[in-house]
């Protein structure tokens, strides 16, 4: 009997998907505290392991050898399928994603779409959790998720369509492939199409930060408003899944910044494309939210929707229109 | 806005002591004691004189008519002593001993909670104390939480600690004490 | 209250902020009648830390009260100490030699700067800015290791005496504290450049939680948060005590009334406690730091005595009931905080959630100080 190579090759990725998104996750959380101690002028941890590179085994540690307490008066269902529904579609979201040429589990032709559908499930499973939760604390936080999601995918979107006339295809290995040989053919430079490519992927960015409730935009965790938001009631592994989630959230956000703004494995000066270059860009981006984070105070919940409603959907309307018109005359 | 005018002002109340004081020596300039029934007016014309809120508590006076009494014994004591042996010196007959208890002071024989009320004033150094008196068994002031809303906390509090009830007050439950408190530990008499 | 929060009374819920809560920085618990977001009625609950100390100073001699007064107020410890001396000389008429002074108030001051850099850093911090509280920390660690040097604690200091101080300063204070005031003239710009002007931070403070002068006057507010409100009042100035008239400083007023100008007014009065400090330090004369005459029993005159000091947060004022006896009779202690927060449940009606957090915070709260 023999197995279609198909399948050997889809598991493989599969099982490699998910190695990534949690290593990614466990590491993400290291870089982290290493890069706030650096910005806070402190060291950071370097007790367990070379340079604290242990420390996320630790931490996993402990997270899973707590208890999974499920509190009583919760809705038993919902706050267990939470986690599970944030952390699926997160990893489900790798696999169209082309990390080079041929690194990719899935090309699909409506990859773009397909990360996207993935990656708006997040917002379900945080107000499921929240809702669940029965906690006031958790309800506003789940409000505050649901309005502040909504809000920030429409100038996302519209930022992507307008990406998409452009490339006329929503395959994101062709996306790419579109951007090779050298940083003027990156979307993000492509003034042919629109002069407003820079900012449309500023908007993309600030999106993507939202998307993924990074500070400043944390609403739904807001540590010294609600205390921990919608992960308030769960103890151990429960807001370890959350944890790992938001992370594998912001590599998939990044990665789709790197693929349509920054062409993806491309090599800036043409030499040498690949995998590294792709990996290269995608933390530099990934360095960048962290450096925010530690950096800025937590804007206001309508100050967040002000500045989508009020400043970011109409400008990325007006690139799209810009865009259609530009494409339209040349 | 000084001392003399406030001291001026509060003339119009009836039956009421207001002594100047020497800052540097006491921290305030104007102590002002008045009827319970009287606390109301007073700080009514404090506010009109644009005084803030500085603090209110309660001085237990526990023992204090006892002590008086015994003062005031000592003290005739003392004086039919000194006449007794003026009159032996000049050689006459020693005068009959006044009566052994002194006369009965007047008013009750139940000691007295003090109820301070401090008040400051933000552009001119004026700082003045409104005091007045209630007895222990039945303590019992009208509140000023109407004119000062900041007194609102400051009368619980000394609700707290003295059981002092400040009639009107709108929401007289403990502050810093557990809600279910039932004693009052600043009074002298109290016992852990 | 807000248009919105009127139309919608009957669907509100009851929150419990605290008495663990991140923003409330100890155990204050406030209730919060809730619509949304949106603060119908706010009352805070106080009383998890209280500890009685005006009991516990009816039960000891004057100088054995002297450590209860540094734990009121765990970051503004020596203002407190100050107003307990100097009521308690006051009343037995103590003379204070001038080397002592002078050092009261150095220390004082910088415990002062010590206080506002904290504060400023955990004001961020409820901003959700982590960063600058670490910034605030590591200069704060300089005041700290200099007044650890001379008072021999960090935090709850009970350094001053009747009649003096404790301990002279050693040789390495003064040139520790003028580098110290180097050193922060050097941050506060930085500070001002990345915090001050940051947008985000002026959106959340600027025309937000307001506070008017009649509430300040009808609640007994002081400090920082009356002088936000355009009132110029510091008791240093007002009620001038110690060797405060010999020093020239300017009282930080701004008379807007909103969060930021009660964080103006904070930033503004570390720049003026350095400029008390250099003075003192140019002018600090010598001789003794303890009165020769000074009693080592005290039985103050029978009557009562009130003083009044300007501590970090507004005026810390202290009565003291003497019946001539070697212990206090009655020790009231008017704490700032208590009647600023006080005013929170009025000022804060209408507001959202995070915008009463904010303005929580710039009310400076500490809760073992309001609680007593």
């Amino acid at each position: 009997m023999s197995v279609h190579p198909e399948v050997i090759r889809l598991l493989i990725f599969l099982v490699g998907i998910i190695a990534f998104a949690a290593l990614n996750a466990a590491y993400l959380v290291w870089l982290e505290r290493k890069e706030a101690g650096h910005i806070q002028r402190r060291i950071g941890p370097k007790e367990v392991g070379p340079f604290g590179l242990l420390q996320p085994l630790a931490d996993g540690i402990k997270l899973m050898t707590k208890q999974l307490i499920v509190p009583a008066g919760v809705d038993p269902v919902l706050f267990r399928i939470a986690p599970i529904l944030v952390m699926i579609p997160a990893i489900m979201g790798f696999v169209t994603i082309p990390f080079s040429e041929t690194l990719v589990a899935r090309n699909l032709d409506i990859g773009l779409l397909a990360v996207f559908a993935f990656a708006s499930v997040n917002v379900l499973g945080l107000l499921m959790g929240a809702w669940g939760s029965r906690n006031k604390y958790a309800v506003i936080s789940a409000a505050r998720v649901v309005s502040q999601n909504v809000a920030y995918e429409i100038p996302m979107l519209v930022t992507v369509v307008s990406l998409v006339m452009v490339s006329h295809t929503m395959n994101l290995t062709k996306i790419v492939g579109q951007q090779l040989g050298g940083f003027w053919h990156w979307n993000i430079f492509n003034f042919a199409a629109s002069p407003l490519m820079p900012v449309a992927f500023l908007i993309f960015f600030v999106c993507m930060l939202a998307e993924t409730n990074r500070a400043p935009f944390d609403m739904a965790e807001a540590e010294s408003e609600l205390i921990a938001g919608a992960f308030t009631e769960y103890p151990g592994m429960g807001f370890g899944v959350f944890f790992m989630a938001e992370y594998a959230n912001i590599v998939i956000g990044c990665s789709m910044a790197t693929i349509l703004f920054l062409g993806g494995w491309d090599c800036p000066f043409g030499l040498y494309p690949g995998v590294h270059w792709f990996l290269l860009k995608m933390y530099f981006l990934i360095f960048t939210v962290i450096w925010i984070r530690w950096t800025y105070p937590r804007t206001t919940f309508y100050g967040l929707l002000n500045l989508s409603w009020k400043i970011l959907i109409p400008i990325s309307f007006v690139n799209l229109l810009l865009t259609s018109a530009m494409l339209k005359v040349f | 806005m000084n001392a003399s005018a406030i001291k001026q002002a509060m003339a119009a109340l009836p039956a009421q002591a207001v002594a100047e004081n020497d800052h540097a020596k006491r921290g305030n300039h104007l102590d002002v004691t008045v009827a319970p029934d009287q606390v109301v007016a007073a700080v009514t014309i404090l506010d009109g004189n644009g005084f803030f809120i500085e603090a209110i508590t309660g001085v237990d006076w526990l023992g204090e008519k006892a002590a008086r009494k015994k003062e005031a014994a000592a003290k005739a004591a003392a004086a039919a002593k000194a006449a007794a042996e003026a009159a032996k010196a000049a050689g006459q007959e020693p005068p009959p001993p006044p009566p052994a208890a002194p006369a009965e002071p007047e008013g009750s024989q139940v000691d007295d909670l003090e109820v301070i009320y401090d008040f400051n004033h933000y552009e001119t150094l004026c700082r003045v104390t409104v005091r007045t008196r209630v007895p222990r068994d039945n303590p019992a002031v009208p509140t000023i939480s109407e004119v000062y809303a900041g007194a609102n906390w400051h009368e619980r509090e000394t609700h707290d600690f003295f059981g002092i009830n400040f009639v009107g007050h709108p929401y007289l439950v403990p502050l810093l004490l557990p809600e279910d408190a039932d004693f009052h530990p600043l009074l002298k008499d109290y016992k852990p | 209250m807000s248009a919105f929060a009127q139309t919608q009374l009957k669907e509100t819920f009851v929150i419990n902020l605290g008495p663990q809560h991140p923003a409330t920085h100890g155990v204050l618990r406030v209730k919060l009648v809730m619509d949304g977001e949106y603060i119908v009625e706010a009352e805070p609950v106080l009383g998890y830390i209280h500890r009685m100390h005006e009991k516990m100073g009816e039960n000891r001699t004057w100088a054995q009260f002297m450590p209860n007064t540094g734990r009121m107020d765990y970051l503004h410890a020596l203002a407190y100490n100050h107003g307990y001396v100097t009521v308690v000389e006051r009343a037995a008429g103590i003379e204070v030699p001038e080397r002592a002074e002078y050092i009261r108030v150095i220390t004082a001051e910088l415990n002062r700067i010590s206080s506002h850099l904290l504060w400023f850093g955990a004001f961020v911090l409820d901003l959700g800015g982590f960063t600058p509280l670490l910034y605030a920390f590591d200069d704060r660690e300089q005041i700290l290791d200099l007044l650890e040097s001379v008072t021999g604690s960090r935090l709850t200091y009970s350094y001053f005496r009747f009649g003096g101080v404790y301990n002279d300063i050693d040789e390495n204070f003064v040139p520790g504290a003028l580098a110290f005031i180097k050193r922060l003239r050097e941050r506060l710009p930085m500070y001002h450049a990345l915090v001050t002007k940051n947008v985000i931070l002026r959106t959340r403070l600027e025309d937000i939680g307001f506070i008017t002068p009649e509430m300040c006057r009808k609640y007994g507010a002081t400090g920082p948060v009356a002088r936000g409100s355009g009132i110029n009042f510091d008791v240093r100035k007002h009620e001038p005590y110690s060797v405060y008239p010999e020093f020239n400083f300017d009282i930080p007023v701004y008379p807007k009334g909103d969060s930021m100008a009660r964080y103006m007014v904070r930033m503004d009065e570390i720049e003026q406690s350095m400029r008390i400090v250099e003075q003192a330090i140019a002018k600090l004369p010598d001789g003794p730091v303890m009165a020769p005459k000074a009693p080592k029993i005290l039985k103050p005159a029978k009557g009562d005595y009130y003083h009044a000091v300007e501590t970090a947060r507004g005026s810390f004022g202290i009565r003291v009931v003497s019946d001539g006896t070697n212990t206090p009779y009655r020790l009231k202690l008017r704490s700032p905080t208590f009647s600023n927060l006080s005013l929170f449940g009025e000022a804060c009606q209408g507001m959202l959630l995070p915008d009463a957090l904010a303005l929580m915070g710039s009310l400076d709260l500490v809760i073992p100080e309001i609680d007593r």
